[in-house]
């Protein structure tokens, strides 16, 4: 019984894992793939901590939870970072997702001199 | 200063100087300036004891490894920390001076998130080199990743914006991958730590699929073909301090994660197509960044696709470093590479940031003419980096690409000396297309801005730093050799 639990918890998160990084590559708007990365990053906490249940039979081994919440705070601060930046380039761009690379090309041609106004209240 | 305190400090002491200048800003260029003392002074003690003691190991805490964590000093970390040192202070220096409050309000604006975020990206830089546990590595490596998006972003223009959060968005999916790998590993292995690995991994499905996990994770991270399109725009983006720290050292710290996995911690588990497929997809970076870079119209995403290129020769270290013969000459020919590579680009950053700021802000190469008599010392800068970058003697780039040269044809496989050789002509070519507009003779000499002299002489310091360190090679390969992983030394007596 334990093992057929073990299974389905490992199986769900290799899905989220799989579902994440499906949406990341598919969506181009940016609160989508930012949830993307969540949802993939819970899948991967996800077979940590069904890993640590495996290895000790009834005691969980630690480690995997103390790795889980130091992934969980990088995780919280990447989303924090992330949704800041995309505000940025909204405001900036007016768009919600990121231009393809040829309009980019176009995009560094920007002189820095003529822009100068801009950018004083849109550094991070 | 303790052995304990030195490691300390090498970590801490840039942390805490970031904590502060975020807090006052206006004390930020001192409080950079305080902690360069202390980490060299801290550095220079760790060297001392590696050169007297071998390698230096810290239990942090006293705990020790697997329920604890180390930090080792061995060969390789104080052969990346000196490159840390000398590139960081070179573009301190020249930060002092790039951002400039009396000329726009914008720069007073960038400066003061430059100098915390630079501490930062120090702070994590170090700490990743000294870290002996792949978690540890994760948790360094995505410090690192933050740091370098928030620099990019610096400037706040929308081409600049847009590149860090695409940097950010694959920067994060990379870690998770590599996240990943290790969550199989600690199944497999119950430990994280390097050199424990070492004894316990086993040949097997699940680590192959780890391995390859945090392999693909650390390529997407280092910019190895495919995985290099985010580099171009977020290189060449960023104010010219900030493309100097990337280029030269925030890919190489992947780089180095890649280096400790492979030859390391799972040295047996890996087979020779894996690593001629690194080798392989090195070799087409070095073609098709060097092409690249030959028909860029804009001087700095020039030099961001060289360093698609330069990385890629890197890469050739791994099938050459699992080869039959000369293990030992091709790992120090790609550390040696490294090392020019990183004085050599960050050279060429900081002498196209000289340049592109004396034209306030134009940087098309078909407009260059006149800077070898406008800006003398920066275009002397960037001919001598480029010289490296070629692999003309005495440079760096000479002494590395000779050893990986001399290693292929040891270990028999001589098809690598062909890239080599082409992407050698392909640098001299972009390099060249670069000096021959800049040595024109400008119809109406414009209205140039002048420099700060400390901005050129810096640019043309690390450049001869790089056209000169094949003078060094010996000594950094002896570095090296404290410590080296013990797959690249042929066991005493034994034909190899």
């Amino acid at each position: 019984m334990m093992y057929f639990d073990d299974r389905l918890y490992l199986i769900a998160g290799a899905a989220l894992i799989t579902i994440g990084l499906y949406a990341l590559l598919a969506h181009r708007h940016f609160l989508r793939r930012i949830l993307a990365l969540n949802v993939m990053g819970s899948g991967v906490f996800m077979v940590l901590i069904t890993y640590s249940a495996r290895t000790a039979g009834s005691i969980p081994d630690p480690v995997p939870h103390a790795m889980v919440i130091t992934g969980i705070v990088v995780s919280i601060c990447a989303t924090g970072l992330a949704l800041v930046l995309a505000e940025c380039v909204q405001a900036l761009t007016g768009r919600t997702e990121l231009s393809d690379e040829r309009e980019t090309s176009e995009h560094t041609g920007a002189r820095p001199d003529t822009s100068d106004e801009q950018h004083q209240d849109q550094s991070p | 200063m303790s052995h304990a305190g030195s490691f300390a400090s090498m970590i801490l002491a840039p942390l805490a100087a970031a904590t502060l200048a975020f807090i006052f800003p206006r004390l930020g260029r001192w409080l950079a300036f305080g902690t360069a003392g202390a980490v060299s002074i801290a550095f220079a003690r760790l060297t001392r004891l590696l050169l007297d003691g071998g390698v230096q190991v810290h239990r942090v805490g006293g705990w020790g490894a697997p329920l604890g964590i180390d930090l080792r000093a061995d060969g390789l970390a104080v052969f990346m920390l000196l490159i840390t040192t000398a590139i960081g202070a070179a573009v301190m220096l020249y930060a002092l001076r790039y951002f400039n409050a009396r000329r726009s309000p914008a720069e007073g604006h960038q400066e003061r998130y430059f100098w915390p975020l630079f501490l930062l990206l120090w702070s994590a830089l170090n700490a990743l080199l000294l870290s002996t546990d792949i978690f540890n590595l994760y948790v360094t490596l995505e410090l690192l990743g933050f740091s370098a998006v928030l620099l990019i972003a610096l400037d706040g223009r929308r081409a600049a914006l847009t590149a860090a959060l695409r940097y950010l968005f694959v920067s994060l999916s990379a870690s998770l991958l590599y996240l990943l790998g290790v969550a199989i590993v600690y199944t497999r292995c119950a430990t994280v730590d390097l050199t424990l690995l070492a004894t316990r991994a086993q040949p097997g499905f699940p680590l192959t699929i780890a391995i390859a996990l945090m392999t693909g994770g650390l390529l997407v991270k280092s910019a190895l073909i495919p995985g290099h399109f985010w580099l171009p725009p977020a290189h060449a983006n960023a104010p010219a301090p900030v493309s100097a720290l990337l280029s030269a050292l925030v890919v190489k710290g992947s780089f180095y994660i890649m280096l400790r996995l492979w030859f390391e911690a799972f040295p047996g588990l890996i087979t020779p197509a894996a690593g001629n497929l690194l080798g392989g997809l090195g070799a087409a970076a070095v073609i098709w960044g060097a092409l690249n870079a030959l028909f860029q119209k804009r001087l700095k995403l020039l030099v961001a696709y060289s360093t698609v290129a330069q990385l890629g020769y890197l890469f050739l270290l791994f099938p050459l470093a699992a080869g039959h013969e000369g293990r030992f000459t091709a790992w120090s020919g790609g550390l040696v590479f490294l090392a020019s590579h990183a004085c050599a680009k960050a050279a060429m950053f900081l002498s196209a940031g000289n340049v592109v700021r004396a034209r306030g802000g134009r940087d098309e190469i078909a407009h260059l003419e006149g800077m070898s008599s406008l800006q003398p010392i920066s275009t002397f800068a960037f001919g001598l980096a480029g010289l490296s970058l070629i692999g003309l003697p005495p440079s760096g780039g000479f002494a590395g690409k000779w050893l990986l040269l001399r290693a292929g044809l040891a270990a028999g496989q001589g098809w690598w000396v062909a890239v080599i050789l082409i992407g050698s002509l392909l640098a001299a070519a972009y390099v060249a297309r670069v000096l021959v507009h800049g040595f024109t003779r400008a119809p109406v000499p414009g209205p140039a801005r002048p420099n700060s002299p400390l901005m050129e002489w810096t640019a043309l310091a690390l450049a001869i730093l790089a056209a000169g360190m094949g003078f060094l090679s010996v000594w950094l390969t002896d570095l090296l050799q404290v410590g080296a992983p013990a797959i690249l030394i042929p066991p005493a007596g034994g034909a190899p």
